[in-house]
């Protein structure tokens, strides 16, 4: 077994690894980084080939999950660059992954007015390539490299995939969750004792805490905001994070029979929550054994968010993307909600620096906008960590499920790999 | 019995026929005996082909076999076996012989032989397990045989060697359910491989087969059930299995390291990979521990469930569990348990969370940060967060068991367990609370604890709601501003669903008697008294006012500088309720008051309390009334009856014993009425209006005695008695009616002879309680019995007319405790104003949620009606899983009823009610009686006469408003 990494091997982006197993190359995912704006976005692919046809060089691409940092470059790759082999995903991948590719190419060409960038034409293209796959279906992709996928959490539809060619074989874990949450489970594999398993590390120095304690927090403050008065926001991404806490309160609201008006704002969320409403198997117990009665993606208590709902009186929780507060319907509401003390907006996850919403959470209470205007926040600023990566615990249970001969650690800081190294050589 | 072989006789009868029957249509001249074997015997000859061998097989394994032709059959079945080539028909016959030898009566020994025969030349390995299978039929039909046992678990013991995993399965299996467990008979066999049989199972642990390596752990755990002690050698081996491949045999290997753990608790083992040594009982939580993050649920279940069985292991492994050692980028993190610790012990109350508040602390040295632990670390954090719910549950259940036995540990265990309290399945909730109350001897709610706790109060879930009520009661709040609290959240949950109130009193009951000194300086604030100014008084029917008097009360009776604090009013208060809400209000001494409580309240005893001595008397006055005039007789019935209803609305707990004494009294009420001389002498032409009350009445009379039999719970014989007493007064009563209105005698005859059939099966079935009975009506009818047989009709009906007016009434007595059954319909509402739209000719599902209390046996009583505007009306019998039972005596029904008519114009209401449906012949009366002694008679006895099937509506109707739409085209 050979592996090279065209991509992502020691930080977070661009995820893009080469596996060379008993002769048969296959590609990782083909992810693209969202930090730069020139050539440095996408994987360096002529490294594969050296000048060679990359159809005749790789036998298969595989796409673990719908995350840009994952597939982001794949319309590139395969259009572009130039690649007509199969590229295996599941289901669900399929589905969602053109609509986030399409968004992505509207900002960057229709906003940023860049020019050789894909096109919509392009991205329906590539589609065509996929072959879906579903969870646990051993894929003869040829003769002797067959494939396999397990589930993995994290997003809908993420998954872990097996490679095998004769006796050898490899797991690539792709992003993984060991945790279960709101809206998925956790991710499993068999005892499937592979030669190499290929972990993400995003959290391998860390040990989280429980997420009874967390959740209780956000019910809590929001549930306390609501009685008072006062309005909610929380800025989320479209996808991911978002369903989890729209279950998190939905579920809540039925419980304690509240009567405030929940929004969602439309668009891509909108869409995204159909697709989580059609793969009801990909979900977490609760929500399977449930949607026979009802599916828990339709909504009973958040209703689609109008922009004129913003002004109205009493109290209310409002979703709006994108989570940063960098831009668009997150940050208007934000402009007219900051001056009341009773308002509250909760960031429920990480924010890159510069931004209003790393601003907001590093204490600062007088914010310039454009336009020279100074925007006092007065509002209450939370800070809640819902992350769906398996921390150092559960990149040990899934070694210790599966059993490998030898493990990789990609997708992480290269300080952070050392030490779980260490471990994994001390425990294993 | 006589009616049972009357069947049998039967039975075998039809059988002959048929055999004859099927030997005409296939023309073959055989005399058949009516026996089973010669039957099956010609039709095993008569097979051609295995497939039809095969058919006429099963055929006869449909039929039951009498004892005495088992052996024949078997005999025949055998001489087929080793005739047939076919390996299907053997399997078939071989299970045959295993259904066989389990006929009861029959012993197995005579063929044990020859079932070992046929298995030396047995070359099928299903066939062969199979008729091991049979052999362990055989062995453990004969329990007092060891010598026989002995020669299986050899047999067995040869076959171990077989390369079938199916073959190697059953013969551990044999050896688990018969090997010799006293050492005694171990030594006596000659056998060397029958000796050490622990030794011959745990060499196939290692079996290459992860079925035969299931069986041998089971086959362990079986010997152990059947009292062998397992030897301590093999806990290595089972620790080896924790790691298998295979999910069954993990499962087997926890229970069988849990066995061992209770065994050798206190053994030492060695730590692999270093010199240390633990308890076994320590290192086998340890293991079990770690399986609670097991790839598979099954086992995770399994694993959490064996955990809290383990109450020797040492406190410092059992802390362990709950302990994650948190790290952000290397440096250690305190949890949010810990940071709400510090909160609250430093003083400080929810400041805020501010970004980075959970920031990481001091570094982390990272070679001692041990990722997976050997140990039990964490097990119980896992296990609480696990994906399925039953592994949840599963640990919740632990945590409990464990918790009860070490008071540390519950201590510790509280966060956790009220964390459980938000989770999103509604099952694992409810336990987590019921678990807390359990424990809640052992532990004091924290204050930002009990904030949590309380957040579950809004709950719209009724159950997790009383359950947490329940909890309250019985939890210990460590300081005033807690009390409060509580008392805060109570009020708002009151004010959210009023229909809690009964339970929320109750619960502020025990939260003031068992907190007193917490509640005295929230006195004042409470009651909003003022030192000058006098403050208006509260509305006394205002239930949250009540609640907060509730809790005031209570603590005030075990802290007598409380009232002190009382203005005018809450005495007055306190007076009001101590009569109207006895049960919740207890008895104070008062200063100053004209201490009317103070003076009685040590003298009485529970069983004295002043309305169950109010009751007493006013029966005791009912019953002497035979020297009063027939108007005042009917007055003071009135009187008491009245008396007794509004009884029962006051003392909820004497409820039950007022209604049950006010329906005898209103029964015998009706009967007076309708017996009144003045009536039955007038003039023919007034007969009618006459005629429709007495026959009312008796109608009524006997649905009143349905129900005071069937609907209350505790009614003993003594009063069924008086119940079916006053029945046969009614019928009685009935039949005179008849007489005086129907012309000609044909009728009569029947009625005459019907009503007499019930006098003499009220004689049957309450002979022993006859001597009770003197001067009633009943026994002056019995004496008059022999005239009654021979005389006509009219005759029979004047004897009865004035028997039924001389008779005297009879007392009831009144047992210890009487319910009865209520039943309460929570959804729906009723109030709904939106009609439930739906197509006509389509169902419509609508919810209903009902508690009932007091009702035995609801799943076979317990129904629903709806009644819709035209009449119809519709009985729903509620599957039985729809009922819960969350306390002794009280049941949940939460159902769902399919609604659908035709099409109307306009929407409408249709009413839903429960009913309890009864049947006579169920009654408590029929079951006491010794069947022998009248069970021929029983036969002659009309059917209808003891089965009457009736319903009782025990709730209140709720309207619901629907509206079937016509269908669109």
């Amino acid at each position: 077994v050979l592996c090279c990494r065209a991509g992502a091997g020691q930080d977070v982006g661009r995820s893009c690894i080469l596996v060379s197993i008993a002769g048969k190359n296959v590609m990782l995912d083909c992810g693209m980084h969202m930090g730069y704006n020139d050539d440095r976005r996408f994987p360096d692919f002529s490294y594969i080939t050296q000048n060679g046809r990359l159809t005749d060089f790789l036998d298969c691409v595989i796409i673990s999950h719908f995350h840009l940092d994952h597939c982001g470059a794949l319309p590139y790759f395969s259009e572009m660059v130039g690649y007509d082999g199969p590229i295996y995903m599941t289901h669900p991948t399929k589905a969602i992954c053109p609509i986030l590719l399409e968004d992505y190419r509207k900002i960057t060409v229709d906003k940023k007015g860049e020019t050789n960038f894909f096109t919509s034409q392009m991205i329906k293209d590539c589609m065509k390539k996929v072959v879906a796959v579903h969870l646990h279906q051993t894929v003869q992709v040829d003769e002797e490299l067959e494939i396999k996928a397990y589930y993995a959490g994290h997003v809908l539809g993420a998954a872990m995939f097996q490679i095998k060619v004769g006796c050898e074989s490899v797991v690539y874990t792709g992003d993984y969750n060991m945790t279960p949450d709101r809206h998925l489970g956790a991710a499993w594999i068999d005892k499937c004792r592979p030669d190499l398993l290929i972990s993400e590390s995003t959290y391998a120095t860390t040990i989280r805490d429980s997420k009874r304690c967390r959740e209780r927090d956000f019910l809590k403050k929001v549930h306390e905001t609501v009685e008072r008065g006062g309005k909610v926001l929380i800025p989320v991404f479209a996808l991911g994070r978002a369903q989890e806490l729209c279950i998190l309160l939905e579920t809540f609201w039925e419980r304690m029979n509240l009567k405030a008006p929940i929004y969602f704002s439309t668009g891509l969320t909108e869409k995204a929550n159909h697709y989580y409403k059609l793969f009801i198997t990909w979900t977490n117990q609760k929500i399977r054994k449930t949607f026979v009665q009802r599916n828990m993606f339709e909504f009973k208590h958040i209703k689609a968010f109008d922009r004129a709902f913003a002004d109205n009186p009493g109290p209310m929780v409002v979703f709006a993307t994108p989570g940063m507060l960098h831009a668009g319907q997150s940050l208007q509401i934000f402009r007219k909600w900051a001056g009341n003390e009773k308002n509250m907006v909760i960031m429920p996850g990480y924010c890159v620096q510069g931004t209003v919403g790393h601003k907001i959470l590093s204490g600062q209470r007088k914010l310039e906008m454009e336009g020279r205007q100074i925007l006092e926040v007065k509002m209450q600023v939370e800070y809640m960590s819902f992350s769906a990566h398996a921390d150092a615990k559960g990149i040990m249970q899934l070694i210790r499920q599966a059993e490998p001969r030898n493990v990789l650690l990609v997708h992480g800081e290269a300080k952070k790999m050392e030490f779980l190294k260490q471990k994994i050589e001390q425990e294993f | 019995m006589a009616a049972h072989l009357k069947k049998r006789v039967y039975e075998e009868f039809t059988k002959v026929v048929q055999q004859q029957h099927e030997d005409l249509t296939t023309k073959k001249l055989r005399l058949t005996k009516p026996s089973k074997s010669a039957a099956l015997h010609v039709d095993l000859c008569k097979a051609t082909s295995p497939a039809d061998a095969l058919q006429y097989l099963l055929q006869f394994a449909r039929k039951p076999v009498e004892v005495e032709s088992v052996e024949g059959v078997v005999r025949i079945l055998l001489e087929h076996y080793y005739k047939e080539n076919d390996a299907s028909v053997r399997l078939k016959i071989a299970s045959l012989l295993g259904l066989l030898s389990k006929t009861a009566g029959f012993s197995p020994d005579c063929i044990m032989d020859d079932a070992i025969n046929t298995l030396q030349n047995e070359k099928s390995h299903q066939v062969l397990a199979q008729l091991l299978d049979t052999l362990l039929v055989i062995g453990t039909k004969l329990p007092e045989n060891p010598s026989v046992r002995m020669r299986l678990v050899e047999v067995a013991c040869k076959h171990l060697t077989d390369s079938s995993h199916g073959v190697r399965n059953k013969c551990l299996q044999l050896i688990g359910c018969l090997g010799p467990v006293e050492k005694g008979v171990a030594k006596e066999a000659e056998s060397q491989a029958a000796k050490d049989v622990q030794k011959i199972i745990g060499d196939h642990f290692n079996d290459q087969d992860p079925r035969v390596r299931t069986a041998a752990i089971k086959a362990m755990l079986q010997l152990h059930e059947r009292g062998l002690k397992l030897q301590q050698a093999i806990y290595g081996q089972a620790c080896k299995l924790l790691a298998d491949d295979y999910e069954q045999v993990r499962s087997a290997a926890v229970q069988l390291i849990w066995v061992l753990s209770q065994l050798y608790p206190e053994s030492i083992v060695p730590i692999p990979s270093s010199n240390e040594e633990i308890r076994l009982v320590d290192d086998a939580f340890g293991k079990i521990c770690h399986m609670v993050s097991d790839g598979s649920w099954v086992v995770r279940v399994q694993a959490a469930k064996l955990l809290g069985s383990m109450q020797q292991v040492s406190s410092h492994f059992l802390e362990q569990t709950l302990d994650k050692k948190l790290m952000s980028d290397l440096r250690r993190k305190r949890t949010a348990h810990e940071r709400a610790k510090e909160l609250y012990s430093s003083g400080e109350f929810s400041s805020g969370r501010k970004w980075g508040d959970d920031a990481p602390k001091e570094e982390i040295d990272t070679g001692a940060v041990n990722l997976i632990e050997s140990g039990a670390c964490g097990a119980f954090v896992h296990g609480l967060e696990d994906e399925m719910y039953e592994v949840r549950i599963a640990a919740v259940e632990a945590l409990c068991m464990l918790a009860q036995s070490s008071p540390s540990f519950a201590e510790k265990c509280l966060d956790f367990l009220v964390d459980m309290f938000n989770d999103e399945i509604e099952e694992v909730r409810l336990q987590s609370i019921h678990t807390m109350r359990k424990i809640s001897n052992n532990i004091t709610l924290r204050e930002d604890q009990l904030d949590t706790v309380l957040a579950v109060l809004e709950d719209s879930s009724r159950d997790i709601r009383e359950a947490l009520h329940e909890l309250l009661c019985c939890t210990n709040v460590s300081t005033k501003e807690g009390i409060h609290l509580a008392l805060v959240e109570l009020l708002k949950n009151l004010t959210k669903y009023p229909t809690d109130r009964e339970s929320i009193w109750k619960c502020l009951k025990f939260l003031g008697s068992r907190h007193p000194t917490l509640v005295l300086p929230l006195v004042p604030e409470l009651l909003s008294t003022h030192p000058f100014f006098d403050t208006p008084e509260p509305d006394m029917d205002d239930p949250a006012y009540i609640a907060v008097l509730v809790l005031i009360f209570n603590a005030a009776k075990s802290c007598p500088t409380m009232p002190a604090l009382f203005s005018d009013h809450t005495f007055r208060h306190y007076a009001y309720l101590r009569d109207s809400l006895s049960h919740l209000v207890p008895p104070l001494r008062l200063p100053g008051r004209k201490l009317v409580s103070s003076a009685v309240s040590p003298s009485i005893t529970p069983h004295e309390d002043p309305s169950q001595q109010f009751l007493h008397q006013s029966l005791e006055r009912v019953y002497n009334f035979q020297h009063l005039d027939p108007r005042g007789i009917q007055e003071l019935l009135e009187f008491t009856i009245r008396d007794l209803q509004r009884l029962g609305e006051l003392q909820s707990e004497l409820a039950g014993m007022a209604d049950f004494t006010a329906t005898y009294l209103q029964c015998q009420l009706l009967l007076i009425k309708a017996l009144q001389e003045k009536l039955w002498n007038v003039a023919a032409p007034l007969y009618l209006k006459q005629n429709a009350l007495a026959s009312a009445a008796a109608k009524q009379i006997l649905e009143e005695t349905y129900k005071m039999e069937f609907m209350y719970s505790g009614v003993e014989s003594r009063q069924v008695v008086i119940i079916h007493h006053m029945r046969l007064q009614a019928k009685a009563l009935q039949l005179i009616v008849t007489a005086r209105t129907t012309r000609g005698v044909e009728p009569l005859f029947g009625m005459c002879e019907k009503f007499l059939q019930e006098v003499d099966s009220f004689q049957r079935c309450f002979i022993s309680e006859l001597p009770h009975m003197q001067g009633s009506f009943v026994d002056k009818l019995l004496d008059l019995m022999p005239r009654l047989v021979t005389s006509k009709p009219s005759e029979v009906v004047k004897i009865l007319q004035t028997t039924l007016r001389q008779s005297t009434f009879l007392h009831l007595p009144l047992p210890e405790q009487l319910h009865r059954a209520t039943a309460n319909i929570i959804e729906p509402t009723g109030e709904s104003d939106n009609p439930l739209r739906f197509t006509s000719g389509l169902v419509v599902a609508l919810d209903v949620d009902a508690t009932l209390e007091h009702v035995q046996d609801p799943q076979g009583t317990v129904k629903v009606q709806v009644l819709y505007p035209d009449g119809q009306a519709q009985l729903i019998h509620p599957k039985p899983a729809d009922f819960r039972n969350p306390g002794p005596g009280r049941h949940r029904l939460i159902t769902q009823v399919y609604l659908s008519h035709t099409a109307w114009t306009e929407p409408c209401q249709i009413e839903v009610r429960l009913l309890l449906a009864y049947n006579s012949n169920r009654s408590k009366a029929s079951t006491r009686i010794p069947k022998s002694t009248w069970s021929e008679s029983l036969e002659a006895l009309p059917p209808s006469e003891n089965g009457i099937e009736g319903t009782i509506p025990f709730s209140k109707p709720v309207k619901v408003y629907i509206m079937p739409k016509p269908a669109r085209r």
